[in-house]
């Protein structure tokens, strides 16, 4: 069969998501926050909720979210998403706030922000991609950094006698009472998209349905943090980083009620 | 028995050559182009073996950048 | 009522959305107040207790991002804490309104009455090029109406704004005569008057996002530029001072909040000596009256310039006087309130027996 007759519309079985912006992302090659964006911007898409849904951007790599993902953004401070979208989402009611950030926004500088508003229980989902590094600033250590792990900071692999141990922010969250919904998800394969795709979308029609908090952690891979091609590093994540974030639903209210 | 076309496109300047897509295509439809590059100076992807495409996008799925689409045809 | 409580009175009745909060001594009658009045099952205005005021000022943010009127209260350390929060509303152009009821520093300080902010609420506070509108109530009434005024002027310029009170006037019991209630504003009504507004990309709307960043460093100068603009029009607009007995004084005493009244009463109690006091007393310190004091100061033999702190208000008073005139401080430290009788003492001390 010829090319040009396979391409035509009616054909089509996967396209571009249509909330996508049609500006180039800053991201690196392979770098996870491109497919975390589009499983978001299509979920937004699915559920019918761009007219209701509002992100929190983070500071770091994805600080420019609002550049590609095509609903009511906010940018926050470092770590302070949690607080706004505590603030949107309740005088807002009637809208579904997410905020989008990395794991040295959420578990170091916003760790308070973030168990106080799983705590209260806020109707809003939290993503943080979990790749163990401070990419924007050039690849510190970051609060999931693995033990061992050498990043800008810790140049001869990170120690636990001088730097502690690498925080499981999921495990932590799961055990306050206000969140609904906790899992661990990987964007590496297409099973793994499959997977954090539905986390992502259970985790909106939580809060729509206000059931509280739900949080999804994406462990992801940053290549050039980590100084290895995309494909090395879903291999090492693989290898180091699931041992110490193991994926699949942390806690879930749906099915323990 | 049934057979399944498919055919993908890749925008060609949006790629960044990061190889996610090569590396998820279970049929080896996909290559980086090993000398030309974009207008960012990416090694691009492109179908290198496009009759063996099995519209599965895997590709797709995978991709952080959204650059590929994918199209199916089953002959039955 | 006292000023405190007045605040949360006056916030219920502008149709005020949101009130963010951390205890903190002595503003805690504001955010208590509220939780007593429960305004969630009358107006629809939400209060919470947040877990800090780092975390107050961010909800105030983001609340502030969707078009709401909403407000936080602290006093002195919190508000150090909330100059993040602070800067980024400036840059973001968001609406607000902040209260501060002064404590002593610096640090931990003391818990009792102090006027040590005035550099940190009139010059800036956080990092960037930015002021705040700086109101200064010197009564309970003036906590109450400064809540209404605070918030119009925060909305018509687009800049969050702050009542710069004292642990005085916080805690001081006054009648006081309450708005009345206004409703709080439609859905609707906010995306008429905050077109920028995060509200939900409705239709063909092209999304909003609320942000400080931009790395264009020519946008950037010009977003720049525009903050600047509207602070040049808040100055010509919207500078407010009481001016009293400056007709025929032969010294002028520049004070603002509580501690003017009690210059007030040192005037009145020099006029029967027949010492010719005049006072200025600056409503706004940013935008700060300038050409008030500038005027004000023509014929004066002397200022004093009196503050409960170690001298930050003077800076601006010799500005506006380019020192034509000699300008003396006097203040207490620590918590302390001077009494009228050390004001005219001071005041003799630097201009009448040297």
């Amino acid at each position: 069969m010829k090319r040009e007759d396979i391409i035509k519309p009616e054909n089509k079985v996967y396209s571009r998501p249509r909330l996508l912006d049609d500006n180039i992302m800053h991201y690196c090659p392979g770098c996870s926050h491109g497919v975390v964006h589009k499983i978001v911007a299509e979920v937004i898409d699915e559920l019918g909720l761009e007219e209701h849904a509002i992100g929190i951007a983070p500071v770091g790599c994805a600080v420019f979210a609002y550049n590609y993902i095509d609903c009511d953004w906010v940018e926050a401070a470092h770590g302070r998403a949690p607080a706004l979208a505590t603030a949107v989402s309740r005088l807002n009611p009637d809208k579904v706030v997410f905020t989008y950030q990395g794991d040295g926004d959420l578990a170091a500088i916003g760790t308070a922000e973030t168990i106080h508003a799983c705590t209260r229980g806020e109707n809003i989902v939290i993503i943080m991609i979990n790749n163990g590094i401070y990419g924007m600033t050039g690849g510190q250590m970051s609060p999931c950094t693995l033990e061992g792990a050498k990043t800008a900071t810790t140049p001869y692999g990170r120690r636990v006698d001088l730097n502690g141990f690498p925080l499981r922010v999921g495990n932590v969250v799961s055990i306050l009472d206000g969140t609904c919904y906790v899992t661990r998800q990987a964007v590496h394969t297409t099973a793994a998209v499959r997977k954090a795709k539905a986390a992502i979308r259970k985790a909106f029609l939580n809060a729509r349905a206000k059931k509280g908090t739900s949080f999804v952690e994406i462990v992801g891979t940053c290549s050039s943090g980590w100084k290895m091609s995309p494909e090395k590093s879903n291999k090492w994540m693989e290898e180091n980083m699931f041992a110490h974030y193991p994926l699949g639903d942390i806690k879930d209210t749906d099915k323990t009620e | 028995m049934a057979k399944i076309h498919g055919a993908v496109t890749i925008e060609r300047e949006r790629c960044k050559g990061c190889d996610l897509c090569v590396v998820a295509c279970p049929c080896d439809v996909l290559a980086l182009q090993p000398k030309e590059v974009n207008d960012r100076g990416y090694h691009f992807a492109y179908p290198a073996k496009e009759e063996a495409c099995i519209g599965c996008a895997a590709c797709a799925m995978v991709c952080p950048d959204a650059c590929i689409e994918v199209y199916k045809v089953i002959v039955k | 009522m006292k000023g405190n409580e007045a605040i949360a009175h006056a916030a219920i009745r502008y149709g005020a959305d949101g009130y963010f909060g951390y205890p903190i001594t002595p503003q805690s009658e504001v955010l208590e107040t509220l939780e007593a009045l429960m305004p969630w099952e009358t107006t629809g205005m939400v209060v919470l207790q947040a877990e800090s005021e780092v975390s107050s000022i961010n909800m105030v943010y983001g609340g502030a991002a969707t078009g709401k009127a909403v407000m936080t209260s602290s006093s002195s350390p919190g508000v150090s804490l909330m100059q993040e929060g602070i800067s980024y509303l400036a840059a973001s152009e968001l609406p607000a309104l902040i209260v501060n009821v002064m404590r002593g520093g610096p640090g931990l300080g003391t818990i009792h009455p102090s006027q040590s902010d005035y550099f940190q609420a009139t010059k800036g506070g956080g990092h960037g090029d930015y002021h705040l509108i700086v109101l200064a109530p010197s009564t309970v009434q003036e906590m109450a109406d400064f809540v209404a005024l605070g918030f119009d002027l925060a909305f018509k310029y687009r800049t969050p704004s702050m009542i710069l009170a004292d642990g005085i006037v916080g805690q001081m019991m006054e009648k006081v005569v309450l708005p009345p209630q206004r409703p709080r504003r439609t859905a609707e009504q906010i995306k008429e008057q905050c077109p920028w507004a995060v509200t939900g990309r409705e239709g063909s709307r092209k999304r909003n996002v609320v942000t400080s960043l931009e790395l264009d460093s020519a946008v950037m100068e010009k977003n720049n530029e525009r903050f600047q603009r509207t602070y040049r029009e808040i100055e010509k607009n919207e500078v407010r001072y009481e001016a009293r007995y400056t007709e025929d004084a032969d010294y002028l005493i520049v004070a603002f909040g509580s501690i003017a009244r009690i210059c007030l009463k040192a005037i009145e109690d020099a006029r029967k000596e027949g010492i010719k006091i005049g006072l200025v007393r600056p409503i706004t310190l940013w935008p700060f009256p300038f050409d008030a004091i500038r005027e004000a100061a023509r014929n004066v033999k002397g200022i004093l310039c009196v503050e409960i702190n170690a001298g930050q208000m003077i800076e601006d008073v010799r500005l506006a006087v380019s020192d034509r005139v000699p300008v003396c401080h006097f203040g207490r430290m620590g918590g302390i309130v001077p009494n009228p009788q050390e004001v005219l003492d001071a005041l003799k001390k630097d201009f009448i027996n040297k």
